[in-house]
């Protein structure tokens, strides 16, 4: 009978060596990774979701208002609100100086609203980046 | 804040590929060369798709 080898311990990291990071990245788009010192990923990051965030606003897109009803409606509009949240300062900051755009019919538009939750849902995938160098799982 | 109203479907396609390709290319890959490929990679993808779904969508409405 073979010995069992003792499983090594899997431990949840602590929530003080990467909440900095992945507060920071909500926050301001690439600052977590300029936070972990990763600045050239950081500036790309940054650049890049602060660029589609500007245009969704030059564009007049819609943002999102969490809204219930059929199955596809909740999906949406909920769906899109954490994606315009996800933008954090950039989000919060158009909101405090009363940007407040209907949906209108209209391919610009259209585009504009996709731009800025693109923007959110890229930041998304930074914020998990950054936790993941946080915490030791990427370099 | 000024407004940008004379964008086409190509344009706006171009610039939303671009982006995403950066962020794309810089969190999934672990060294600069390989998401430097990668980064191109989706960029290509993405054009690529444009086309392809744009002449879909020309034959679909003859």
């Amino acid at each position: 009978m073979a010995n069992k080898s003792p499983q090594p311990e899997v431990s949840s990291p602590s929530l003080r060596v990467w909440a900095p990071a992945v507060a920071l990245g909500w926050l301001v788009p690439g600052g977590g990774h300029f936070l972990l010192k990763r600045s050239g990923r950081g500036s790309l990051i940054g650049l890049s979701v602060a660029a589609l965030f500007l245009l969704g606003l030059m564009m007049r897109g819609a943002m999102f208002q969490p809204q219930t009803g059929d199955l596809l409606t909740t999906i949406i509009y909920t769906g899109g609100f954490i994606g315009n949240l996800c933008s954090g300062l950039f989000y919060l900051l158009a909101i405090w100086l009363g940007y407040a755009q209907p949906d209108v019919a209209g391919h610009v538009h259209d585009y504009g609203t996709k731009f800025l939750v693109a923007a959110g849902l890229l930041n998304l995938l930074a914020i998990v980046d950054a936790y993941e160098i946080a915490t030791g799982r990427k370099n | 804040m000024p407004r940008m109203n004379l964008v086409s479907h190509f344009e706006a396609a171009f610039i939303f590929a671009l982006f995403s390709s950066v962020v794309l290319g810089v969190v999934t890959k672990s060294t600069d060369r390989e998401r430097l490929m990668y980064g191109l990679r989706c960029f290509a993808y993405f054009i690529g798709s444009v086309f392809v779904i744009g002449w879909l969508m020309y034959f679909g409405h003859r």
